[in-house]
C-alpha cells in the first residue's frame, strides 16, 4: 500500500456507534493516534449484536467524523485513517 | 403479543408498552390500549422501571407481565410492582434475585445434591479477577452475564489474549441487554447437549415439571432449534433430570413458570447450568406436547390458582420443533440483517404455529432483537414435525431480508440431526465458528 494514503473506514451496516466499551472507559482511539492493521478503532451495535470495527490498514487516525452512541446508516463514513 | 392473544382468550384487557421505535409494532395493533414508555434506547425504555410503572399505574392494570426479554428477571422490577399493588406474573422477587444471580444459585444446587460445573466463586466485573480465576480452572473458559440469559453476553476464550480483549466487550453486551454489567467465568465442557425442562410451581408449594426442551442446536450459545421431547433421553434420565429439576425448584422455593437449563455428557452425566426465571422463547414446544398454555397457567398461578397436576397427569403426545428465524446472515457470520419487508407470506396448515410480529412493509428497528419470527411444527412423531418444519420453511416468505431460515432448512435434511445425533458444536458443520477476532477480512 502506498506510504500516504488515506483509507475511510465506513459502517458496514446500520448500527449504533460506540467509541469505548462502556461509559467509563477511554476512547478505543484519538484522533493523532497510531493504529496497527486489524485494532479494534470502536463498536457497532446492531439489533443487540456488538461488531468491532477494526482498522483495515497500519497507519494514523486523521478523522473521527461520528460522536459516540450516534446511531448510523450502513456506509456511513466513521474514520479516515493515514495508511504508512 | 404472545400475552395479549392469552388475555384476550381469558377475557382480560391488555395494556401495550413500546418505544418510539416500535410505533409500528404489531402488539399495538392487537392490544386493548398502549402506552409509548421512552425513546428508541432501551435503557431508556424497556429497562426503565419507573416509566412501566407509571403506564400501569396510569392505565389502572392490575397486574404486569414481563416476557422474556428486558426487566423479565429483574429483582427491582417485580419489587417495585409489589410496592404499587400491581401483581408482576411471574417468579417472587427473591427468586429472580437468586435466579439471576448464576453463582449463589450454583452455590446453592451444589449444596442440594444437584451436580454442577467448576466456575469463579463470585461475579467479577474487572478483567485482572477474570485473568485470576482463569489461570485456577484452566482455558478454554466460558465468560457469562451474571444477569443474563439467552445467550447474549457469552464469549469462550481459549486464552488470557483473547480474555483481555473479548471481557470489556461481553461486560459491554450484558450491559446494553440487561442493565448490569458483572460477568462470571466457568470451566468450558466440551460436546454437550442442551437439556432443559420447565417447571411450573404454585403459592401452596406444588411444583411440577412438564417435561425437557433439547435446545442443543445453537451458534456462539444462542439457541436456534428447540424440540420436545428430547431424542436423547431415555425414560429412565428423564425421570432423574425431571426429579433433579423439581429439587432445584424446592431449593429456592420457586414460584410460577421457570426453566432448569442442564448440560448432559454423552455419558448421560448431567450438570445444573442455571434457572430461567420466565417464561421462555422456545416454550411452544412444551405447549404443543404437553396441552397446556404455560402463559395462561402463568396468570393462574399469580391469581393463586392451585397447580394439581404432575407429569404423569399430562396427557403427551407427538413431537414438536421450533426454529427460530433471526434476521442474520448465516452466510455473513450472522451478521445482523435489519430493514424491511418488502413482501412477506407466512405458512399456514396442518401442524404448524407461527408466533411472530413480522408483516408486509414492517421496517425492523436496529435497537432490538434479532429474532423475528417462532416457527414451530407439531406431528405425532418426530419425522412428521421435521417434514412439516421442511415443507413450512419453504413456504415461508420474508424478502430481501437475510434470515436464518436456509440454514435451518439444511439442517432439516441432515442425517445426524434426523437421527437425534448431535452436540451443541453441530451447526459448526455448516457454519465455520470464526471467532471475530481471528480473521474477518
Amino acid at each position: 500500500m502506498a506510504e500516504g494514503k488515506k483509507v475511510e473506514v465506513r459502517a458496514p451496516m446500520s448500527g449504533v456507534f460506540y467509541r469505548k466499551s462502556a461509559p467509563d472507559q477511554p476512547s478505543y482511539v484519538e484522533v493523532g493516534d497510531t493504529v496497527k492493521k486489524k485494532q479494534v478503532l470502536a463498536l457497532l451495535e446492531t439489533m443487540k449484536v456488538f461488531q468491532k470495527v477494526k482498522s483495515p490498514s497500519n497507519g494514523r487516525i486523521l478523522e473521527i467524523l461520528v460522536e459516540n452512541e450516534t446511531p448510523l446508516k450502513d456506509n456511513d463514513l466513521m474514520f479516515i485513517i493515514e495508511a504508512t | 403479543m404472545r400475552v395479549i392473544r392469552a388475555c384476550r382468550e381469558l377475557g382480560i384487557v391488555s395494556v401495550a408498552v413500546y418505544s418510539e421505535a416500535d410505533e409500528a409494532s404489531l402488539h399495538l395493533k392487537l392490544a386493548d390500549e398502549s402506552v409509548c414508555i421512552g425513546p428508541a434506547i432501551s435503557t431508556k425504555s424497556y429497562l426503565n422501571i419507573e416509566s412501566i410503572i407509571n403506564a400501569a399505574t396510569t392505565t389502572g392494570a392490575d397486574a404486569v407481565h414481563p416476557g422474556y426479554g428486558y426487566l423479565a428477571e429483574k429483582a427491582e422490577f417485580a419489587k417495585a410492582c409489589a410496592e404499587r399493588d400491581i401483581v408482576f406474573i411471574g417468579p417472587t422477587p427473591d427468586n429472580l434475585k437468586l435466579a439471576g444471580d448464576k453463582i449463589s444459585a450454583k452455590n446453592i444446587m451444589e449444596k442440594a445434591g444437584v451436580p454442577v460445573i467448576p466456575s469463579s466463586p463470585g461475579g467479577i466485573t474487572r478483567l485482572e479477577q477474570a485473568l485470576g480465576i482463569c489461570r485456577e480452572i484452566g482455558y478454554p473458559v466460558m465468560i457469562k452475564a451474571s444477569g443474563g440469559g439467552g445467550g447474549r453476553g457469552i464469549r469462550v476464550c481459549t486464552n488470557e489474549e483473547i480474555l483481555c480483549e473479548d471481557f470489556p466487550i461481553a461486560k459491554a453486551e450484558a450491559a446494553a441487554a440487561f442493565g448490569n454489567d458483572e460477568l462470571y467465568v466457568e470451566k468450558f465442557i466440551q460436546e454437550p447437549r442442551h437439556i432443559e425442562f420447565q417447571i411450573l410451581a404454585d403459592h401452596f408449594g406444588n411444583i411440577a415439571h412438564l417435561g425437557e426442551r433439547e435446545c442443543t442446536i445453537q451458534r456462539r450459545y444462542q439457541k436456534l432449534i428447540e424440540e420436545s421431547p428430547s431424542p436423547r433421553l431415555t425414560p429412565e434420565l428423564r425421570k432423574a433430570m425431571g426429579a433433579a429439576a423439581i429439587r432445584v425448584a424446592a431449593a429456592v422455593d420457586y414460584f410460577n413458570a421457570g426453566t432448569v437449563e442442564f448440560l448432559l455428557d454423552r455419558h448421560g452425566n448431567f450438570y445444573f447450568m442455571e434457572v430461567n426465571a420466565r417464561i421462555q422463547v422456545e416454550h411452544p414446544v412444551t405447549e404443543l406436547t404437553t396441552g397446556i398454555d404455560l402463559v395462561k397457567e402463568q396468570i393462574r398461578l399469580s391469581s393463586g390458582g392451585k397447580l394439581d397436576y404432575t407429569f404423569d397427569d399430562i396427557n403427551k403426545r407427538g413431537w414438536a420443533i421450533e426454529c427460530r428465524i433471526n434476521a442474520e446472515d448465516p452466510e455473513r457470520d450472522f451478521l445482523p440483517s435489519p430493514g424491511t419487508v418488502a413482501e412477506y407470506h407466512p405458512p399456514g396448515g396442518y401442524g404448524v404455529r407461527l408466533d411472530t410480529h413480522l408483516y408486509q412493509g414492517y421496517e425492523l428497528p436496529i435497537f432490538y432483537d434479532s429474532l423475528i419470527a417462532k416457527l414451530v411444527t407439531f406431528d405425532l412423531t418426530r419425522d412428521g414435525a421435521i417434514s412439516i418444519m421442511r415443507r413450512a420453511l419453504d413456504e415461508y416468505i420474508i424478502s430481501p431480508l437475510k434470515t436464518t431460515m436456509p440454514l435451518y432448512r439444511q439442517v432439516m435434511d441432515d442425517p445426524d440431526f434426523c437421527n437425534g445425533d448431535f452436540d451443541t458444536g453441530f451447526i459448526k458443520k455448516y457454519v465455520p465458528d470464526d471467532d471475530d477476532d481471528e480473521d474477518d477480512d
